[in-house]
């Protein structure tokens, strides 16, 4: 089927089958079979179809082989979860709920995630913050499941608008995050979620991130498998932790753990037992690498009179940048960072040695990513880092402010739209050091 | 280099700014182009400031979220000027240089000096397009003017057809592809009463969109690739 057919045609895989009277519901998902991971990324043939960013993440949990997954309200990414219970009724997900609120929601995909079956659930903004305690309870846990975070404002006052502020705090989780830049994305990335965050020696869970609203309620071209093909059940059994045995639970466990004994064993328990959880996101690269491909994507970074580092939307944004800039006669590479935990730290030391100016433009007020690339490349680059442009609180991110942080680094102008063009550098002035430094 | 423009619509309630987005959008697709659309409204009712941003291209499009400096603004009303019935103040805010601004008025508005200053020192390009006139004339309503605004801009732009346009109104009206909210349904339904018939609906839609494209070339206003097109005589009813 060419794009164009697939552009006309009226039947997406979106539409819910049409039902006939006493047709098995489940008919179509029980015919689907099990395909290898290599086979389902790597070598089953794609159609396109253009769709919404819920409706990718619809797609992904199809082919996802889910057991478990549960739901609680919260825009932008309500209308997931209800495209989800669309397939537990079609019988693609053999458990669906709606939990009564984040915390129960997070410790039940916990409970589902130690009884050894694959979990998946998705929340936004304020529900991620209630949430998550039990979210960074997760990795210690050394539980896998796939979370989907359609990112809105949480600060104060109450907006339901893009923001991926929330990012910040699940960076530090111990868990594994991606940030998806479009619909594709959105759909790959969950799909290649589940199968490294089953992987023994990561045995991790891994967050899929969104910008709300950008991704999740707009549409964009999917290229998709067929709906009948699976990734492989999670083989809990084989696994690294043992499953939870319900009918002979491990009291003695619960009664004597070492780590409420406050003793130096104690702490050292504690202490190797988070080695072991950054040490796991540390061996999930190669997985990412192998179905991923990679932690980032780069784009004519060679010879490059500036490059943009960016991810999510932000990404979106500064491809259209890089387009203005290429009219302008100003030749700008672009870094897409896909993978935030683990961070890409070896491949920007790389890309970024000898660049001379990096834009950072984000969809945030704290700039979390223009930190991790100060702090991944320092001493590895002499590059001036312009952590902006950013917006937040809902705002949309003119591809012109990008534009002028860029021609402000390279002419030395200031820049006209972002009062703290936050500047750090081997060669710069020690004021505009200090200055970055006060501002990030 | 891409042909690319950035397009802001404002207008008020009930008169089709996000159907005429959604019709260009559709035009522009059926041409073989791309485009995305972003509406903007508060509640919906009659007179009411609306907005809608429209993006075409012939490359692919990445961008997402509302346009804050656009290439080209359209201005359904003229309250949105005269009244300040508008989201975006004033009208013309975040013009990229050499833009146009295309405005629903029988004749050259008299702006406020400091605005007439700062449209020609951003050297705009002020396009007065007697829309609603031209809808009365054709269809014999007012209703078609955004199919008026939608022809000018179509032959404006040059990145769709006439008959990319035909179908897209086609495809509005018979329903394939569209969502429309509850008061443009109920809106639908008065006018599709008021034309008994879908096809002369439809008729009368074109008819106002090739005038439209029409008046844009005459007036030198189109891209260089755009010629004139035949024009069915919808007589007014």
């Amino acid at each position: 089927m060419s794009e164009a057919e697939v552009k006309n045609s009226p039947a997406t895989s979106v539409a819910a089958p049409k039902a006939e009277a006493k047709k098995d519901p489940h008919a179509e998902a029980k015919k689907q079979r099990v395909v290898t991971p290599e086979y389902m990324f790597h070598e089953a043939p794609r159609t396109k179809e253009f769709i919404t960013g819920s409706e990718a993440a619809k797609e992904a949990i199809r082919r996802s082989n889910v057991d478990l997954a549960i739901a609680y309200p919260i825009t932008p990414q309500s209308e997931t979860m209800q495209l989800v219970g669309v397939l537990y009724g079609e019988g693609y997900v053999k458990e669906y709920y709606r939990g009564e609120e984040e915390v129960g929601v997070m410790a039940a995909i916990a409970g589902g995630s130690r009884s050894g079956v694959r979990c998946y659930t998705a929340t936004a903004g304020p529900g991620t913050l209630r949430g998550l305690e039990g979210i960074a309870s997760w990795p210690g846990h050394r539980l896998p499941a796939v979370a989907m975070f359609t990112c809105r404002v949480v600060n104060a006052p109450l907006a339901i608008q893009p923001d991926n502020i929330e990012v910040a705090y699940l960076l530090n989780c111990g868990m594994i995050v991606f940030h998806a830049e479009n619909q594709q994305d959105m759909f790959d990335f969950t799909m290649a979620g589940f199968i490294i965050s089953e992987k023994n020696d990561v045995t991790l869970p891994v967050g899929v991130c969104c910008d709300g609203f950008f991704v999740t309620h707009a549409r964009g071209y999917v290229r998709m498998q067929e709906r009948g093909i699976k990734l492989p059940p999670r083989e809990a059994y084989h696994g690294a932790v043992p499953v939870l045995d319900a009918e002979n639970p491990p009291a003695r466990l619960s009664r004597d753990a070492p780590v409420q004994k406050s003793n130096f064993m104690a702490y050292n328990i504690h202490a190797v037992w988070q080695q072991e959880v950054w040490a796991a996101v540390e061996r999930s690269r190669k997985y990412i690498n192998q179905y991923m491909g990679g932690l980032l994507t780069a784009e004519n970074v060679d010879g490059a009179e500036a490059v943009i580092i960016a991810s999510g939307s932000a990404c979106a944004q500064s491809r259209e940048a890089v387009r203005i800039c290429a009219e302008k006669g100003i030749k700008i590479g672009l870094i897409k960072v896909r993978s935030l935990r683990p961070f890409p730290t070896k491949e920007l030391r790389e890309l970024c040695k000898n660049a001379k100016l990096i834009v950072v433009p984000e969809f945030n007020i704290v700039g979390w990513l223009a930190k991790e690339v100060a702090t991944a490349i320092y001493g590895y680059s002499k590059a001036k880092i312009i952590g902006g442009p950013r917006v937040y609180g809902g705002q949309s991110m003119p591809v012109e402010l990008i534009v002028d942080e860029v021609e402000s680094g390279l002419t030395g102008k200031k820049s006209t739209n972002v009062a703290m063009s936050q500047v750090m550098g081997g060669t710069v002035n020690q004021d505009d050091v200090a200055h970055f430094m006060r501002s990030i | 280099m891409a042909k690319r423009f950035n397009i802001r619509m404002a207008g008020v309630g009930g008169q089709g700014v996000v159907t005429g987005s959604h019709i260009l959008s559709t035009a522009v697709i059926n041409a073989g182009g791309e485009s995305t659309i972003v509406p903007f409204y508060g509640s919906e009712k009659r007179m009411a400031p609306v907005e809608s941003y429209v993006r075409v291209s012939d490359e692919p499009i990445y961008e997402i979220g509302e346009i804050t400096f656009p290439h080209i603004i359209i201005i359904f009303h003229p309250q949105v000027i005269t009244h300040g019935k508008s989201y975006t103040m004033p009208f013309y805010f975040g013009l990229k240089e050499d833009g146009i601004a295309l405005i629903n008025n029988d004749g050259p508005m008299n702006l406020h000096k400091d605005q007439a200053r700062e449209l020609e020192e951003r050297r705009a390009k002020l396009y007065y397009f007697p829309a609603t006139k031209l809808s009365l004339e054709v269809a014999g309503m007012d209703l078609a003017t955004n199919m008026a605004l939608m022809g000018c801009i179509g032959a404006i732009t040059g990145l769709t057809t006439m008959a990319a346009l035909d179908q897209a109104v086609k495809d509005r009206f018979l329903g394939k592809g569209f969502v429309v909210s509850g008061g443009t349904a109920a809106l639908d339904s008065v006018v599709e009463r008021k034309f008994k018939k879908k096809q002369e609906l439809i008729d009368k839609n074109v008819a106002v969109i090739r005038a439209g494209w029409n008046y844009a070339v005459d007036h030198g206003w189109a891209a260089p690739s755009v010629k004139k097109v035949e024009a069915p005589a919808a007589a007014a009813v």
